[in-house]
């Protein structure tokens, strides 16, 4: 087995991620512009339902795959602060990714909906039907969607901030095409939590 | 202790400034996109939520209710197909056979205490339950067609039709303004105004007035609008309620009808010819055009809104079994996203006790 550190994610990990960044972004913006545009509504709300199953399949996988894979170390030019932010602001991504499918899953259970994903194909309800569930599901949605949004700005603009600013090359950690390790590790360099 | 954030000593102060910019421009893009996305940017544009404020400002607030058809009574039954329709869709509504329907019965307007009256927007609401746990959800009322091509004319529709504070009733000088600034409302309103009125729900026709797209086993589409025809013998309505008579009084006569005999209606089918518009409610096609009786809608017993499940659904017409779609009617995405936020609201709302129940009637 390989016991050197490594200086990237493991493959399935980053084309996870960007797969997974690409899809949720789509989902954040065609939920906000759903809920506001008549003409579109529609065939809007027919694409948010099966890509939100998809993106709660793939961070169930992505969920897995990251108790099962070694991390990269977090580069040496992260404070001690700011490697616990970090940390913490992936949990807090990770719980958002699979909760907001789920509550969007619920929520539809309990307003009595059919959750149809496409054709005849669709999922039983995992709720009961309930009028206030459905009402504070359906608010939940909508809070933890704009948190989602907003905790994914504060890692584009983290992860900017070190790459324009600490030039620290710490995108290549995630980067999809393999990169070389530019210097030894820092001797403080410990694997991400 | 290290500093939290490290800035390569190498940047000048203006490249720093410069990158700085860039994050700054990158994430304030990315807010400006989401804030013009979800309309916040544009607060004056029409939207689902400001056509659901229109009718709170014409009709008052009542928590728990539909914001439109708030006055409504539900009911179970079954439909059952004859297996007409199967060849022209291939859901399994159109197979021969039975399957269960809840539904509802209503007024249009979100006035859920109104008096009956004969000229009131009936209603009738169906969720049709198919057993692989698909649905079909249809809104339909007694009017030949829609008064409106679209939301736009909806929502203007909806202001100029609302009684006037002053008087309480429709300000004639409005309708007429509104009127003339739409033919295709001007070529409706005739054929609103003269449908014979019927004396009670149970012996009035229903229409889907939108189109729909009927899907075939090989995908075949076929262009349909839906009307339930009444199996009870139409008897026509006096042009006012009759002062003697209850508040209630065509709800009334509707429970006591279903207590008396399952009441029933014809599902039947028009069916398009190439050419024929199929994005326009405010018409009707040629009469020439096929019909097919797909089967009976059979009432079998009536429920108050407070056991039934029906009070707590959303007869959203785009839900919609494989084997009918929606056509490109502009209404149909309109009705999906308004009849959302009204159900958003209301379900969050205490419930109030609404006007007709089944114990009521009979006094």
């Amino acid at each position: 087995m390989d016991t050197k550190p490594r200086t990237q994610f493991a493959i399935q990990s980053r084309l996870l991620h960007w797969l997974m960044a690409v899809m949720i972004l789509a989902m954040l913006f065609i939920g906000v512009a759903m809920v506001s545009s008549l003409a579109d509504y529609r065939w809007l709300v027919a694409i948010h339902r099966p890509l939100g199953i998809a993106i709660l399949i793939l961070a169930i996988i992505r969920l897995i795959n990251r108790k099962l894979t070694k991390l990269p170390p977090f580069p040496p030019t992260m404070s001690p602060l700011e490697r616990r932010i970090a940390s913490s602001s992936e949990k807090l991504l990770y719980a958002l990714m699979i909760a907001l499918p789920l509550i969007g899953w619920g929520m539809l259970s309990a307003g009595h909906y059919p959750i149809v994903m496409f054709g005849a194909v669709h999922l039983p309800p995992i709720l009961p039907a309930h009028p206030m569930l459905f009402a504070i599901l359906r608010a939940a949605h909508t809070v933890l969607a704009y948190l989602l949004f907003a905790t994914i700005l504060a890692h584009v603009g983290a992860v900017l901030f070190h790459t324009l600013i600490v030039r620290d090359r710490i995108l290549d950690r995630m980067a999809l095409w393999p990169v070389r390790r530019q210097k030894a590790a820092d001797p403080d360099t410990k694997p991400a939590e | 202790m290290k500093p939290f954030l490290t800035i390569d000593p190498t940047l000048t102060r203006p490249a720093l400034l410069l990158r700085l910019a860039v994050i700054g421009l990158i994430l304030g893009g990315a807010v400006t996109l989401f804030a013009w996305r979800a309309g916040w940017l544009n607060p004056h544009t029409l939207t689902q939520k400001t056509v659901i404020d229109t009718f709170e400002k014409v009709d008052g607030v009542f928590p728990g209710f539909r914001r439109n058809h708030a006055k409504g009574v539900c009911f179970r039954g079954y439909f059952e197909s004859n297996g007409n329709a199967a060849a022209l869709s291939r859901s399994g509504v159109f197979l021969p056979g039975r399957i269960p329907v809840l539904g509802r019965f209503s007024f249009g307007g979100g006035l859920p205490y109104v008096a009956d009256a004969p000229a009131t927007v009936r209603a009738l609401a169906v969720q049709f339950q198919l057993p692989n746990g698909e649905e079909w959800r249809t809104a339909m009322i007694n009017l030949p067609v829609f008064p409106v091509q679209n939301v736009q004319q909806f929502a203007e529709q909806l202001v100029a039709f609302a009684p006037d504070p002053a008087t309480g009733k429709p300000d004639p000088a409005k309708i007429q303004a509104f009127v003339a600034a739409h033919p295709a409302t001007a070529r409706a309103l005739p054929l609103i105004q003269q449908r014979p009125i019927s004396s009670g729900f149970a012996d009035t026709p229903y229409y889907g007035l939108n189109a729909f797209t009927f899907l075939g086993k090989d995908g075949k589409p076929t262009p349909v609008r839906w009307t339930m025809v009444p199996e009870q013998p139409f008897q026509p309505s006096p042009a006012t309620a009759p002062a003697t008579l209850d508040k209630n009084y065509l709800f009334d006569g509707l429970i006591a009808a279903v207590r008396a005999a399952p009441q029933k209606w014809r599902l039947i089918l028009t069916l398009g010819q190439p050419g024929d518009p199929t994005n326009d409610a405010t018409i009707t096609w040629p009469d020439d055009r096929p019909k097919i009786d797909a089967g009976t809608l059979v009432v079998e017993q009536i429920e108050s809104e407070a056991v039934s499940p029906a009070r707590d659904m959303n007869f959203d017409p785009t839900i919609l079994p494989d084997g009918i779609a929606v056509s490109d009617d502009p209404l149909l995405s309109a009705r999906s996203a308004t009849y959302s936020v009204s159900f958003t609201r209301r379900e969050g709302e205490r419930k109030e006790p609404s006007a007709v129940t089944t114990a009521e009637t009979g006094k």
